[in-house]
């Protein structure tokens, strides 16, 4: 076998200072030759690592080799069997975490670029037109009702529907995909990718209904009158504050206001579309995540002179994938990490002027592993902003735990599943993605949708439900 | 996508926006808003709800046009459709037999009013309305809110009608004679439910208001709509609109209002 190349074949990617000021994608994407150059390095391992690195088991190998034969639709083949949504995961996963950590070329060189490669099957089917539909099994005549269309519900809604189950999809907003069309930024998931995702599943046959807030029009009992069972994929979509003086001045967002106003409802399109953003020149964003980062870096596309990543502990810490990071510093995202802040001060009219910050250290490990930030007595400072866009987590809404009795719910509001199956302490419905392990990845709500789905097409057939194992 | 049934100007500015929505007027209580949507470049803007039809299924606001998206749906008619109509959203009002219950409404709240009115009658309340405008010629649905008030009051501002002044200024006399009130609930303009406040303050009546804040998803996904509350942060459109208006920082409320307001004299001006 030839020498492998010791590093990643690179993608090309838009040059960071023409592309602050746009809101297209960032990178260009492999083309078949770079794919089959860079799927070359694979080294096709007997017993591959990369798989157990992958929560939903694609044949990394497998998929990897067609494409270095060059037989793309096989690769797409391969990869749909296990991941629905290649084209997301391709651009949003956290390899580096996960399939790509594991890949034993890592140990001495760069790992192979299994997202990259993901992402360009993925993307060769799309240019290809529409995908094929899966043949689909013979109707059972059961219903199932879908709430909330992000990675979870389409995953389940797709995976029924080829069961031969009747799946209708509810969704609370005018559009459908949840965090991938109002929360991941246009420059890093184009919205036409999601739109073709979920085009995907109606096309397959799943009824989709927008505009419907389950918990209010419908509750979950009353779905429960007309479908057999109910999987509940509503996400984190609750917001988190941090509780400091002055928070409530004007121009401080919540990362969710601040990414809903650009994303779903274009605000980066405004006037042109109706809904305004206000267009800070300095503006802190405050935490280390991939939301984090996406605000920062609508801010600069939003004409943003200065943005500030402001995270208290050390970018070792940092949860964001390392591309995002990357991606924010070329664009010249200014991280003050080490800084929490304490409060916020406004000017006579109500409008935020400065953050006030206090220095920190790393102390000993917490719960997570991660060094505990411990504040530095006395060091209070202030950084001038005109608008602050709060980044630091969501919780599930609990509109639907709220109006459903039965249904237990965990210390954060997170709806208590039973892992394996997905779930709920209430006969006939099921749970899984964000709504049940809080914030979490695309990948993560993906696995649990498939798994749920899986539990329910048995629950379907079989009409048992067995009693949920205690832990 | 949701067809509208009819869509009048019931007097300069408030226009009565009727849109068929089957399956929402059987959900529908007193305080409950929609968030609509009118078209593909729309702004999702929260409208309380004035009236709503099971038969029919269609559900009736009160618009007043304020800048670019209500007018935009000021423009539209019978036959057009918003591209979303979502609904209820918020917490209804509580409704029971209080005793006597004063029901305020000023402009398009003179519309949302009316089913509040109409529910505390059918609890079995003694129910004053008061509704105020600048004259006699904005004044609408006096008819249907006679019919669901045993006392109905109209004030206005220019002395057209029988009362000058301002719904606060009539429930000071109302007070101030002596009437025994258990309740107030006032909807509309952030000034006149601020009023209202002030003035149950003193006598302690409970006093609900139905805030209108900014907001965009109106389901509890954004924060653009928090308010304070006794101290505490509140989404409005989760946790209310109805408030104790007692415990509302209403400073904080009109600051929040502002956040927008160089960026709609722009939308306005296009
Ligand atoms: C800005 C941002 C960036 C992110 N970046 C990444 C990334 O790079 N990589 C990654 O792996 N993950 C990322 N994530 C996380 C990832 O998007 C989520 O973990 C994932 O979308 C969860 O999927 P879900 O299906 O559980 O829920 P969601 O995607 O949240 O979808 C839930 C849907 O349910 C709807 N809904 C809620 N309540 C109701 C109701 N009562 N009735 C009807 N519908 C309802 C919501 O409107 C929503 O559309 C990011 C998240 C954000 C916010
Ligand atoms: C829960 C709730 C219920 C509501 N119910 C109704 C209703 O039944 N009927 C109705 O007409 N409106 C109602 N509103 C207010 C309505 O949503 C706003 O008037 C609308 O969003 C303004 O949009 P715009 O683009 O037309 O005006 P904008 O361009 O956003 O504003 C134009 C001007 O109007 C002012 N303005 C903004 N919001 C309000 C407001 N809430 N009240 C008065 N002036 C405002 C602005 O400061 C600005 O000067 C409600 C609001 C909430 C939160
Ligand atoms: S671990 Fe790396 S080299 Fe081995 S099969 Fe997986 S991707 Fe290929
Ligand atoms: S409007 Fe978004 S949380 Fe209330």
């Amino acid at each position: 076998m030839a020498k492998v190349s010791p590093k990643k074949t690179p993608m090309r990617e838009q040059d960071p200072q023409v592309r602050i000021d746009n809101f297209e994608e960032v990178p260009f994407g492999y083309s078949e030759e770079e794919a089959m150059i860079e799927a070359a390095r694979c080294l096709q391992c007997k017993k591959p690592l990369c798989m157990q690195g992958c929560p939903v088991e694609i044949d990394i190998p497998g998929f990897i080799m067609h494409i270095a034969e060059g037989r793309f639709q096989e690769a797409v083949v391969t990869l749909k069997k296990k991941n629905v949504l290649p084209a997301v995961c391709g651009r949003v996963c956290p390899q580096e975490e996960q399939c790509e950590k594991l890949c034993v070329l890592g140990k001495k060189f760069e790992p192979v670029a299994i997202g990259r490669l993901e992402r360009f099957s993925a993307d060769w089917e799309a240019s290809r037109g529409e995908a094929p539909l899966p043949r689909k099994k013979k109707s059972t005549g059961k219903r199932v009702a879908v709430v909330g269309s992000g990675p979870a519900g389409i995953t389940v809604a797709g995976d029924l529907i080829q069961r031969g189950h009747r799946v209708t999809m509810f969704e609370a907003l005018h559009e459908a995909g949840g965090v991938l069309v109002y929360g991941i930024p246009e420059f890093r998931l184009p919205k036409k990718i999601v739109a073709r995702e979920v085009n995907h599943v109606v096309r397959m046959g799943v009824k989709l209904v927008m505009d419907r807030v389950i918990g209010t029009i419908e509750t979950v009992d009353e779905l429960l009158e007309q479908y057999d069972a109910v999987f509940l994929g509503t996400g984190a979509g609750l917001p988190w504050f941090l509780n400091i003086p002055g928070e409530n001045l004007n121009h401080i967002y919540s990362a969710n206001e601040y990414l809903t106003r650009a994303n779903l409802m274009k605000a980066y399109l405004f006037p042109e579309y109706d809904t305004p953003i206000f267009r800070g020149k300095r503006v802190a964003t405050i935490g280390g995540g991939n939301v984090a980062m996406d605000s920062a870096r609508t801010a600069l596309r939003l004409g943003a002179a200065q943005s500030i990543i402001i995270y208290r502990r050390s970018r070792q810490e940092m949860p964001a994938r390392l591309e995002e990071i990357h991606h924010a510093e070329q664009e010249g995202v200014d991280f003050r990490l080490l800084t929490n802040p304490v409060a916020f001060h406004g000017d006579e009219t109500g409008f935020v002027k400065e953050v006030e910050c206090l220095r920190m250290e790393l102390g000993e490990p917490d719960a997570s592993g991660r060094r505990r930030p411990v504040p530095v007595e006395g060091s209070n400072f202030r950084i001038t902003v005109d608008s602050v866009v709060i980044s630091i987590g969501n919780s599930p809404n609990p509109l639907i735990p709220n109006t459903t009795p039965g249904l237990e719910t965990g210390k954060w509001g997170n709806i208590q599943i039973e892992e394996t199956t997905g779930k709920t302490s209430k006969k006939g419905v099921f749970a899984g993605g964000d709504v049940a392990t809080g914030a979490a990845t695309v990948i993560s709500a993906m696995g649990a949708g498939r798994r749920a789905a899986r539990a329910m097409h048995e629950y379907l057939v079989t009409g048992r439900w067995e009693p949920q194992e205690t832990s | 996508m949701n067809k509208i049934a009819a869509r009048d100007m019931v007097v300069p500015n408030i226009h009565l926006l009727t849109v068929e929505a089957p399956d929402m007027p059987g959900k529908l209580r007193a305080g409950h808003f929609i968030m609509v949507k009118a078209d593909e470049f729309g702004e999702r803007i929260p409208l309380t709800v004035a009236d709503w039809d099971e038969q029919s299924g269609t559900v009736t606001c009160a618009l007043m046009q304020a800048g670019r998206s209500t007018r935009k749906l000021a423009e539209m008619n019978a036959g057009d459709c918003v591209s979303t109509f979502v609904g209820p959203l918020g917490k209804p009002l509580q409704i029971e037999k209080f005793g006597t219950v004063v029901c305020a409404g000023g402009c398009y709240g003179i519309g949302s009013i009316y089913p509040v009115a109409r529910a505390m009658k059918a609890a079995g309340n003694r129910v004053i309305t008061l509704i105020e405008a600048r004259g006699r010629y904005l004044v609408y649905w006096e008819d249907k809110l006679r019919e669901t008030s045993d006392v109905l009051m109209v004030s206005t501002s220019d002395g057209s009608t029988p009362f000058r002044g301002r719904n606060s200024d009539r429930l000071r006399v109302l007070i101030e004679d002596g009437e025994e009130i258990h309740r107030v609930i006032a909807m509309g303009c952030t000034f006149m439910m601020a009023d209202i406040s002030e003035t149950t303050r003193p006598a302690e009546i409970p006093t609900r208001v139905s805030l209108n804040t900014v907001m965009v998803d109106g389901t509890g996904m954004c924060g653009a709509c928090r308010v304070e509350v006794d101290g505490n942060t509140r989404f409005a459109c989760v946790d209310g609109p109805d408030f104790d208006g007692h415990a509302v920082n209403w400073d904080l409320l009109r600051i929040r209002r502002r956040a927008y307001y160089h960026q709609e004299t722009i939308s306005e001006e296009r």
